[in-house]
């Protein structure tokens, strides 16, 4: 799951654009609560992936998404003692003891379950469609040696990913019995060093440990997605914190549920997904 | 001035005991075209490192004597500041790009040295027209073939305009095609810019012609320095594995010793023994041009494959319909330019790939040995990795209580080899039966992945000696003509996923200009002779019959 320059009007947007829009939806899913809202926002960032090219990378992260909702939502269900609504009594349970599910604490794991697997979709939306080449120049006038670390750990990711599938490879082709984990891991872990050492010999030899700061940036003239995108990210947060701050899309889990799904709520939510998707509409110039 | 000059620099790595270099004196001036030559272990890799900084700066160790790089004391200068005036490529492409976009790997080296926008723009434009790779400059680097990304790599070593670059076997994973095109297009920026190169090379027939001096390297010393002439007349005495196919091919008709082909053929003409130019024949007539598949007498086959295809999920199709046998210990030699389907066509023998469409059918056990022997070193001792019988079988018993890793590129090889094809005791585990591959049956074919790349001469010719005695067939995939006429009875020739020429490996490797030995391009296929020793006899004999 890495970058790849995909014709989307996402794609074509300057990376700190991109980068602002994913940073938008990520805070209206940690301030929103309320479920109406908060499935209008996932549904939104598959919109967006769809809409990106990226349809099934994004069907393939929606699978772990999902099983970290309901595994977020179980434990929850399962180790709150809060609610007043009891839907299931498992009695006496080893390590849990009396263990109680309430309608409540299952409502509260769902919500925070949902909120995990939005943040986990637009994290992968954003490693499919954000250059992290140009979130590396945007950050590095402020923390190069950090961008750069991180972005080299991305690169490693893919070169480690082909080395351990080659080491698979031959590993099947040895006749006789396996070799036990731990070998295979010793072994895998020496390789890593000696990639790791290549790809920092590869990183001295062009100056990266006397890197110079650049000093002015050309100023680049902002595309039409660009202010597509930056629009779309500034109107998602203001809308995403004043309608929590007038509680219009309120939820609340204890003592007792409370998730209002009327008029309010879907006309919040529908307007946010609508905002958020809006300027994949223009797809003018998306191959630039 | 020279712009490298290096005296009195005596070297070793940490932990070692036998200095990489010893008391090495060395003055290269601007605009000079050098090779390195010499085995495996010789001091390359180590003295291209100390004109880059990464000796002793990057590696530690114990360093004596003097580098200056353009007036800059790698004592006092490491690898980021010496990266101004010297760019360097490795042999592996894949670990030198560090950037997810070509465009990104191209200003990568240029940005960190702090040039305006503009500046960088400019500098990528060049470097991407120069390695003509401005068609990629958009691509993601993680879908180029090998051979994009080694001229991406390169791209990026050039953009900031270095003084001198340094090049350690850029070629060793490159086909043929590729490799001849890396080394035109330095000679042409060596031509163009007055660049300097320092190039360390095994396969020489490939870069002698294009260089200006040769510096030839045993055990760390410098013994050899000057023209490339003077090289192979140098090599012929003293380091008989550092001659260049042609090279043998006049020494044995009694000429003084050519680089490169035009030069071998000029020679040839004024000694009367080849015949002056002629029209370029027919297709038709070339001889060695197989049009039809290779036909044989009915024989019990190893390995067949039926139609088999191999179409990737929304990705190009990798075999296209291929139908091809190896009969009992034949041996076979796959060629092809990368991605040609080579090794899909092996992983696909050896059950690591299922073919999409097709069947295939083998006599017995199909082992695999792949492009990196050590992947399948994962103990602690040689002993550890494979019975007794089988180590001693592949002459590598007498390091059994060494660590696997430390061993030889080619001690590496003979152990893996020892590992896939186990000692063929056919189910008796015998007392070493938890070293992996004891009792195992003999395989029926053996196919071994781009097993010569980056070793030397030396170590190639003892692949061949071994390769001899396995009575299986073989079948290797491999983009080194001179192994392939070395070792196989039959070249089959890939292409696009499918077989475009299949014979004797006197026919294939005598017919073209790349997939060709440097006997058969310097002789023009003539008589399906393709090693030196063949063509001196060729050559002997049509003088005896003039």
């Amino acid at each position: 799951m890495t970058y790849r320059r995909r014709p989307s009007s996402l794609h074509a947007a300057a990376a700190g654009a991109a980068l602002a829009w994913c940073a938008a939806l990520a805070l209206a899913v940690i301030v929103q609560t309320n479920p109406v809202v908060l499935g209008a926002l996932v549904l939104s960032v598959l919109g967006a992936g769809a809409l990106a090219g990226v349809r099934h990378e994004m069907c393939r992260a929606l699978w772990l998404a999902l099983v970290l909702a309901l595994t977020i939502c179980v434990i929850n269900a399962l180790v709150s003692r809060d609610g007043l609504t009891v839907i299931w009594r498992f009695g006496d349970l080893p390590i849990l003891g009396q263990t109680n599910v309430t309608l409540e604490a299952t409502a509260y794991g769902a919500v925070h379950g949902l909120q995990a697997a939005a943040l986990v979709l637009l994290g992968a939306l954003y490693s499919l469609a954000v250059d992290p080449d140009q979130v590396l120049v945007l950050f590095r006038r402020w923390s190069f040696r950090s961008a750069l670390s991180a972005t080299i750990a991305t690169r490693m990711v893919p070169v480690l990913i082909r080395d351990s599938k080659r080491l698979a490879d031959a590993q099947r082709c040895r006749p006789g019995a396996a070799p036990g984990r731990i070998q295979l891991m010793r072994a895998t872990t020496s390789g890593v060093l000696d990639r790791a050492l290549d790809v920092a010999a590869a990183l001295e030899v062009r100056g990266y440990a006397t890197a110079v700061p650049v000093s002015r940036r050309a100023r680049r003239s902002w595309s039409r997605h660009d202010i597509g995108f930056s629009a779309a990210a500034a109107v998602v947060v203001v809308i995403s914190v004043a309608s929590r701050i007038a509680g219009w899309s309120a939820f609340t889990a204890y003592p007792v549920l409370r998730a209002p799904a009327g008029a309010r709520e879907v006309a919040v939510g529908l307007v946010l997904a609508l905002v958020a998707l809006a300027p994949f509409a223009d797809r003018r110039g998306v191959q630039t | 001035m020279s712009l490298v000059s290096i005296a009195e620099l005596t070297y070793r790595y940490p932990g070692a005991v036998t200095p990489a270099l010893d008391a090495v004196s060395l003055e290269v001036n601007a605009g000079e075209f050098v090779v390195l030559a010499g085995a495996s272990g010789s001091g390359k890799s180590t003295l291209l490192r100390a004109v880059s900084g990464l000796v002793p700066h990057f590696y530690g160790g114990a360093f004596s004597g003097r580098v200056s790089v353009a007036g800059n004391d790698t004592r006092e200068h490491g690898p980021g500041d010496l990266a101004r005036d010297v760019g360097t490529l490795f042999q592996d492409p894949e670990t030198q790009i560090v950037m997810g976009t070509v465009r990104a790997e191209l200003a990568f080296a240029v940005e960190n040295r702090g040039w305006r926008p503009a500046a960088v723009a400019r500098a990528v434009e060049e470097a991407a027209l120069a390695l003509a790779v401005d068609g990629l400059l958009d691509r993601s680097t993680a879908e180029l073939s090998g051979g994009e990304l080694q001229r991406v790599a390169l791209g990026a070593t050039l953009a900031g305009r270095p003084a001198v670059v340094c090049l350690d076997e850029p070629t060793s994973q490159l086909d043929p095609v590729a490799g001849d095109e890396l080394i035109g297009l330095l000679r042409r920026l060596n031509e163009d810019q007055d660049l300097t190169v320092i190039l360390a090379e095994h396969r020489l027939e490939r870069c002698l012609a294009a260089a200006d001096r040769v510096i030839g390297m045993i055990e760390g010393r410098i013994e050899f320095d000057g023209a490339p002439i003077a090289f192979l007349e140098w090599a012929l005495g003293t380091a008989p594995y550092l001659v260049t196919p042609g090279a043998r091919l006049l020494s044995r008709v009694g000429l003084d010793p050519q680089p490169g082909v035009k030069a071998a053929r000029a020679a040839l003409r004024a000694a009367r023994l080849l015949p002056e130019p002629q029209p370029i024949p027919d297709v038709e007539a070339v001889p060695g041009r197989s049009r039809r598949p290779w036909k044989r007498p009915k024989q019990v086959y190893a390995l067949h494959f039926d139609g088999v295809w191999h179409e990737l999920r929304e990705g190009p199709v990798a075999l296209r319909g291929l139908s091809f046998d190896v009969a009992q210990g034949e041996r076979v030699a796959l060629m092809g330019r990368n991605g040609a389907g080579k090794s899909t066509l092996l992983r696909h023998a050896a059950g690591l790939m299922k073919p999409t469409r097709g069947r295939i059918e083998t006599s017995g056990r199909v082992a695999l040995l792949l492009q990196n022997p050590t992947d399948y070193l994962v103990h602690d001792t040689v002993a550890q990795e494979a019975p007794a019988g089988a180590l001693e079988r592949f002459g590598v018993a007498a390091l059994a209580d060494r660590h696997p890793r430390d061993l030889s590129g080619g001690e590496k090889q003979r152990l893996a080899l020892a590992i896939v094809i186990g000692d063929g005791n056919g189910g008796d585990g015998g007392a070493d039966a938890e070293a992996g591959g004891a009792g195992v049956e003999e395989p029926a074919v053996l196919c071994l992945d781009e097993p010569t790349r980056g070793m030397d001469r030396a170590v190639k010719e003892d692949l061949v000696a071994i390769l001899r005695t396995i009575g299986a067939a073989v079948i290797v995939a491999t983009h080194d003509p001179e192994f392939a006429a070395a070792f196989a009875d039959r070249v089959v020739l890939l292409a696009d996923g499918a077989v475009i020429a299949d014979g004797a490996a006197s026919e294939v490797l005598c017919g073209g200009a790349y997939f060709a030995t440097e006997t058969a391009r310097i002789l023009g296929g003539a008589g399906g002779a393709l090693l030196p020793e063949e063509g001196a006899a060729l050559l002997a004999r049509e003088r005896v019959s003039a």
